[in-house]
C-alpha cells in the first residue's frame, strides 16, 4: 500500500512538473529539437531542474542501506554499450522529433482526450506489444526443440 | 526563441526531479516511464500495483493540467498539440517510440534523468543518441520535406 501511494503521488507530481516545464507541449519539444529553426533552449532547462536535484539526491539516497519503505534499491546493473541500447535509442528519437512526445507527456497529455496524444498513446501501447512479440518469436527460435520454457 | 520559457521549465524540471528522487527514496526505484508503463500493459503492476498506481498519477496530474492550466498543451498563440504534424505521422511517432523504447531499455525519463544522474555510460550513450536522430528529424521535417 506504501507503494502504490508513492507511486501515485511521484506520478502526479511528475505530470504537473511535465505541464509546468513545456514537456507536455510538442511544439515546445520540437521548438527545442530545431537547432536550425527559432531554437527555443528551455528543455534544456527543465533536464537541467531534474538533473540538479538527482545529481544530489542520488548520491545522498545511496549512502543508506535501503530505501524508507524497501530492503533494497532495485537500480539497473548492466554498463554494456550494444546494439540494441543505441538502435533503440535512435528509433525513439526519430518518434520523438516526429510526434513531439516522449511517453511521459504522452501518457499525462492523453487526460485531454483530445486526438493527437491518444494517437501517440495507442500507437507506443501497440509499438511495445509487438517488440514483445518479436522478442518472444526470436526467443522461442533460438531455444533448441524439445527445451523446456 | 520568441517561447523560451527559462523560469517556468527550471521549475517544472525540478518538481520532476523531487518526483523521481521520492521514488528512489521511499521505494529504491528508477522512475523510467517506458518501462513503467510496459509493466503496467503486460499486468505486472509490481508490490502493490505501484506500476498501475504511478500510470494513474501521471493521468490524474494530466487532468488536473488540462482543467487548471490549459497552456501546459500548446503555445500562446496555437491550438492544443497543433505542431503541424499530422495525425498518420504521430501514430508512427507512438509505434517507434513504443519499440524503440523497449529495445533501448529506457526513454527520457529513466536514461535522461535518472541514468545520467548515476552517471550511467549507457544512458549518456542513450541520451545522447535520442537527442541527435530527434534534432536530425525535425530537421528534415521542419526544413527539408
Amino acid at each position: 500500500m506504501r507503494h502504490t501511494i508513492v507511486a501515485f503521488l511521484s506520478g502526479l507530481l511528475f505530470a504537473i512538473g511535465l505541464g509546468i516545464s513545456g514537456m507536455t507541449n510538442p511544439s515546445k519539444v520540437i521548438g527545442f529539437l530545431d537547432f536550425a529553426g527559432s531554437w527555443d533552449p528551455s528543455l534544456a532547462f527543465v533536464m537541467g531542474g531534474a538533473l540538479l536535484v538527482n545529481v544530489i539526491a542520488f548520491r545522498l539516497i545511496m549512502r543508506r542501506r535501503s530505501p524508507l519503505f524497501a530492503p533494497s534499491f532495485s537500480l539497473p546493473t548492466r554498463n554494456d554499450i550494444d546494439a540494441p541500447l543505441v538502435g533503440g535509442a535512435a528509433l525513439f528519437g526519430i518518434g520523438w522529433g516526429l510526434g513531439g512526445f516522449c511517453p511521459g507527456p504522452g501518457l499525462a497529455s492523453a487526460a485531454t482526450l483530445h486526438v493527437m496524444p491518444l494517437v501517440f498513446v495507442g500507437a507506443m501501447t501497440v509499438g511495445m506489444l509487438v517488440y514483445g512479440l518479436v522478442m518472444d518469436r526470436r526467443a522461442a527460435a533460438s531455444s533448441p526443440p524439445g527445451a523446456v520454457s | 526563441m520568441e517561447n523560451f520559457t527559462p523560469f517556468a521549465s527550471t521549475i517544472g524540471g525540478l518538481l520532476i526531479g523531487l518526483a523521481v528522487a521520492a521514488m528512489l527514496l521511499f521505494s529504491g526505484r528508477i522512475t523510467g516511464i517506458s518501462g513503467i508503463y510496459r509493466g503496467a500493459l503486460t499486468g505486472d503492476g509490481g508490490e502493490g500495483g505501484w506500476r498501475f498506481a504511478f500510470v494513474g498519477g501521471l493521468v490524474v496530474g494530466g487532468l488536473l493540467l488540462a482543467l487548471l492550466y490549459p497552456g501546459a498543451f500548446a503555445l500562446p498563440e496555437g491550438a492544443p498539440f497543433d505542431t503541424g504534424r499530422s495525425v498518420a505521422a504521430v501514430g508512427v511517432a507512438g509505434l517507434l517510440v513504443g519499440f524503440g523504447t523497449r529495445l533501448g531499455s529506457g526513454c527520457t525519463s529513466g536514461h535522461g534523468i535518472c541514468g545520467i544522474s548515476r552517471f550511467s555510460q549507457r544512458s549518456i550513450i542513450a541520451t545522447v543518441t535520442f537527442m541527435a536522430t530527434g534534432a536530425v528529424t525535425v530537421f528534415l521535417f521542419n526544413h527539408v520535406l
